[in-house]
């Protein structure tokens, strides 16, 4: 339906099927040019100031402008053969409008003085078309402007000047690696992000920021023709706020264990190794019994639960109907939260939401309102006590500023309410994994992120995992497989019996969360700690076609 | 930049050409506008326009290629783009799996665009968007949607002489009505590439009668049942089944198509005898375009007949190391049906539930295709050839392999999506759990 300016992974014959599906949006360049800066700060300031003026001029009571160098850079492999090297840019301005109460937005590849003036008319346009099916005018939340600013993502490493080639080794050494050791296939990749944003607003604020992100990923199959099965297992890596430096590794950010994880440093080479192990010895795997089991689920998994059992449903636009006609509304109705007394969770359950976290995916300075980024809880000893919000809808929380939750992928979409990092905070008492699973009489201990899904209110959800490993009586007595546990959020969070110090505590997240109308993708972290939950329904996924 | 005409985008990309040095050279040229409106709670949250168009190089010296694209229109523009294009395929690493360029091709002549759709403005947006708010507002129900249109066109043309154009349009429309209380939701959605056979009066009365008979859902125990499955919710679960049907996977041995011992199951039945499915790019109820990013022609196909799987999907690379003619994988999906409606079907059931839509549908095992998801937007029972009372949303745990399989009874086909596909009856779906979601 859509034609925009894009590529496709699967039309670069990437092996969609097998890898995130993830849209690329921008068009290819040459690796060189991703490093010239052809716009400087004034030069934005200049197109910024004629938007301003021409929205105003057409009848805009707030005006802000987003002018975009949006930089990818995709490198992706199968086995012995080097499938992309992609670099893409997208560069143009987004201009939002309040004209008569009403919103109006326009977006333009046209990078003159005139382009963007008319952008901007054409923004005042839409707005006061859709004057006559608006409801209460937009109530903005103050916001005082910040001048000029700006904010960098702090990397060690900026990616993209890191050589193409030294990636394409890596991956090439990632996939002998697995294909010596006995993997049928290997799909592996390095993404990295750079978003150049400049912000202006009629409040007076004038902010660049220079956003990094990266994301190394591999997927291996073992694949036995005998019996007609294949098993797979992709890497435990997070996709995180940060530079080429995440694939440095270092003795202190490895954590031991059945299989080696990995804080704010990741060893590929040594977690294909494991994966390896892993996807073969899942051929031999007992298929799981169906029932209840005590599920202990460490933060390569935990994340996924906790961004669609806590982030979405925290989503303020959610919760007032803003999402009904896509991903749906929220169980955390408004009334829950103004009684101040419903246990989301049990008290163990503490949950923050974090705009800043060093090395997260959605640590910004300001978000695309041109708000300063922030820190609060959601949910405070299990009790639900906040929400995730923007300028437009602070009014209705009765709170005086908005919490800085403003995103859109990228110049040519609107902005609107996006997740800040959801985190799970660590257990206040010492407990290491190894004693946590002493303490399980019959579980299930479960590593990675598989299939996932969860209803439209958010109460029931069904998650699978990479790895799952049986523990009988405090010991793990070998491997599962076919296992996918469903629980309601509320009774799951209450189940809750122990978490992890924070020793254990490890970044997951999503490279590409989707939402809203057209379908915005967002990059979100979550922490956690291995946690314990009690007592969950556990099914069994086999089937026989 | 306005769309351009045959013509104009046939100069474009000769002139790009004429500045190429590579041993091959591939070019294109994609242009579109569109706009939308996104309301909710019974008034317009976010609306905009977006245009954008651009050009794509790609060249190659020996196996080695590298892809630019810009922007920009001007002449300089152009020649740095094929230079920057040369300049990243000689950094290129070898692909073992290149495939030279094809040479001139025919080409059908699409019928997916409308003129109609690409006069669309922001004034009629509004209207049609102002209609399907009158009909929740009139009923004393809240509603929710999305209007999108875009209409562009595409051109392609490499050094072997080949050249390739088309238009197309579309108009996206969805719309969930909730009752004020909150006990009760409908959705409906349509695509087309011709707004004149959209009406968002017509689809919005359609939720509204969902929100209203929805409400007060009843919990009933889950487990296997008889299903029938309104157009857009078989359309959830069957519409998508062609994307797995790719040859080389199932040679590699990760399909539901690989043979045990090796090979592919093509040939083999695999479904029940009443599945008959192909796809077509001059279907006129979902049209869509006559060639690839390659240039290969896309054409009528079949994919499934009687049950028996009779066509996989060859990448040209694919198809040359096992000896047969390459196949583009499909771009809509046409399922053969029967006669009769929706209500037809339920008149004929004994017992069973209606689903009208699902929801957060995901892949549990690639194996077996297994989905999970959840019923959403209005399900009800049906007893003795009538629908007796609404349901409680449930969690599904189920293969399409099996319910092509178990298929009993389908009505007419029509347009859900890029698909056009029948409602359905099927044996022995699986619920799992129970959800409090509406």
């Amino acid at each position: 339906m859509k034609r925009r300016d894009f590529v496709q992974m699967a039309g670069w014959g990437l092996g969609g099927v097998f890898l995130p599906n993830i849209p690329i949006y921008g068009k290819e360049i040459p690796e060189a040019a991703l490093l010239d800066n052809p716009f400087d700060v004034a030069l934005k300031k200049q197109l910024a100031d004629v938007a301003l003026n021409a929205a105003r001029s057409k009848g805009a009571t707030y005006t802000d402008v987003r002018i975009g160098r949006y930089l990818n850079q995709f490198v992706s492999t199968r086995e012995k053969k080097v499938q992309g090297i992609v670099n893409t840019e997208s560069y143009g301005v987004g201009i939002r409008v309040i004209a008569k109460g009403c919103w109006g937005f326009a977006a333009t590849n046209q990078m003159t003085k005139d382009g963007v003036a008319e952008c901007a008319g054409r923004a005042v346009a839409v707005a006061l078309a859709n004057a006559s099916i608006q409801g209460d005018p937009v109530q903005l939340a103050p916001q005082k402007g910040y001048g000029e600013v700006s904010w960098k993502t702090p990397v060690e490493i900026n990616a993209f000047t890191v050589p193409v080639k030294e990636k394409v080794d890596l991956l090439m050494q990632v996939n002998d690696t697995a294909l010596q050791l006995g993997a049928s296939f290997i799909n592996s990749l390095i993404f990295a992000v750079n978003e150049q944003k400049y912000f202006a607003s009629s409040d007076g604020s004038y902010i660049d920021q220079d956003i990094h992100r990266i994301y190394p990923t591999f997927n291996v199959t073992r694949v036995d023709r005998a019996t007609n099965k294949f098993e797979t297992r992709s890497a435990f890596s997070a996709p995180m706020g940060m530079g080429y430096e995440y694939l440095r590794p270092r003795p202190e950010d490895k954590i031991p264990g059945i299989v080696t994880l990995y804080k704010q440093r990741y060893d590929i080479l040594e977690d294909v190794k494991s994966a390896v192990a892993n996807a073969t010895a899942k051929h031999q795997a007992k298929s799981v019994e169906p029932g209840k089991y005590d599920v202990v689920l460490d933060p390569t998994h935990l994340w996924l639960t906790i961004h669609e059992s806590v982030g979405h449903p925290t989503e303020l636009d959610r919760v007032l109907g803003y999402e009904a006609n896509y991903a749906g509304t929220s169980f955390l109705t408004l009334d829950k939260w103004k009684s101040g007394k419903f246990n989301f969770g049990n008290p163990l359950v503490n949950i923050v939401a974090d705009k800043m976290q060093p090395g997260s995916l959605g640590a910004v300075g300001y978000d695309d309102e041109g708000v300063k980024c922030g820190k609060w809880d959601l949910i405070k000893d299990g009790i639900l006590v906040n929400y995730q919000v923007i300028r437009d809808q602070a009014h209705i929380l009765g709170l005086p500023a908005s919490q800085g939750c403003c995103y859109s992928q990228g110049w040519d979409d609107v902005q609107f309410q996006r997740m800040p990092n959801v985190s799970l905070l660590p257990g206040k008492q010492s407990l290491s994994v190894d004693q946590m699973i002493a303490g399980v009489e019959k579980g299930i201990y479960i590593l990675g992120n598989g299939s996932y899904s969860i209803d439209q209110q958010r109460y029931n959800f069904q998650f699978g995992g990479q790895t799952f490993y049986e523990i009988s009586n405090g010991k793990i007595t070998g491997m599962l497989k076919d296992v996918a546990y469903q629980s309601n959020t509320q009774e799951f969070w209450n189940s809750c019996h122990s978490i992890c110090d924070e020793r254990d505590y490890r970044l997951g997240g999503s490279f590409n969360d989707g939402k809203g109308q057209p379908a915005q993708s967002s990059a979100v972290s979550h922490g956690s700690a291995t946690t314990r939950f009690n007592n969950v329904n556990v099914i069994n996924t086999a089937r026989k076609i | 930049m306005a769309i351009l005409s045959k013509e104009d985008a046939q100069s474009i990309l000769k002139k790009l050409l004429s500045f190429s040095k590579a041993d091959e050279c591939q070019v294109s040229v994609n242009a579109s506008q569109g706009g939308n409106i996104r309301y909710a709670r019974n008034a317009v949250s976010t609306a905009g326009e977006v245009s954008n168009a651009s050009i794509a190089v790609s060249a190659s010296f020996g196996k080695r290629t590298g892809t630019a694209t810009i922007n920009e229109f001007d002449e300089e523009s152009l020649r740095k783009v094929v230079a920057r294009a040369e300049e990243l395929a000689r950094l290129a690493p070898e692909n073992p799996e290149y495939m030279p360029l094809l040479g001139p091709q025919q080409y059908a002549e699409s019928i997916a665009h409308s003129a109609g759709t690409a006069a669309m403005t922001p004034e009629s947006r509004a209207e049609m968007v102002a209609r399907s708010l009158g009909a929740a507002k009139s009923a004393g129900l809240e509603a929710a949607g999305y209007l999108e249109n875009n209409h562009g066109c595409s051109a392609l043309m490499n050094s072997k002489g080949l050249f390739a154009y088309s238009t197309d349009s579309g108009v996206d429309f969805s719309v969930t009505v909730r009752n004020r209380e909150g006990t009760g939701s409908g959705y409906t959605s349509q695509q087309y590439n011709d707004v004149s056979k959209l009406d968002t009066l017509a689809l919005s009365k359609t939720a509204a009668f969902k929100a209203t008979r929805s409400s007060g859902a009843k919990a009933i125990e889950p487990g296997k049942y008889t299903v029938i499955l309104e157009p857009l919710a078989a359309a959830d679960m069957l519409g998508g089944i062609l994307r797995s049907f790719d040859a080389r996977s199932a040679d590699e041995g990760r399909s539901f198509l690989s043979k045990k011992g090796g090979g592919t199951r093509l040939g083999e039945q695999l479904f029940g005898d009443q599945v008959t499915i192909w796809s077509d790019p001059l279907h006129p109820e979902v049209p869509g375009d006559t060639w690839n990013g390659e240039g290969l022609p896309l054409t009528k196909t079949s994919w499934v007949e009687k049950g028996v799987i009779k066509n996989l999907a060859y990448s040209r690379f694919w198809a040359s190391q096992k000896n047969v003619n390459p196949l583009p994988g499909s771009r809509n999906m046409i399922m053969l049906g029967g006669t009769g409606s929706t209500e037809d079907l339920i008149r004929g059931t004994e017992k069973g539930i209606l689903v009208t839509r699902f929801w957060y549908i995901r892949m549990v095992d690639q194996q077996t295709l297994l989905q999970t998801g959840l019923t959403r937007d209005g399900t009800f029972y049906i007893e003795n050839g009538q629908i007796k009372f609404p349901i409680k949303n449930f969690r599904f745990n189920e293969s399409p392999i099996i319910m092509l399989n178990n298929i009993d009874a389908m009505g007419a086909s029509v347009r859900s999506g890029s698909a056009f596909l029948p409602p359905v009856r099927i044996r022995d779906f699986t619920f799992t759990s129970l959800s409090d979601a509406v």
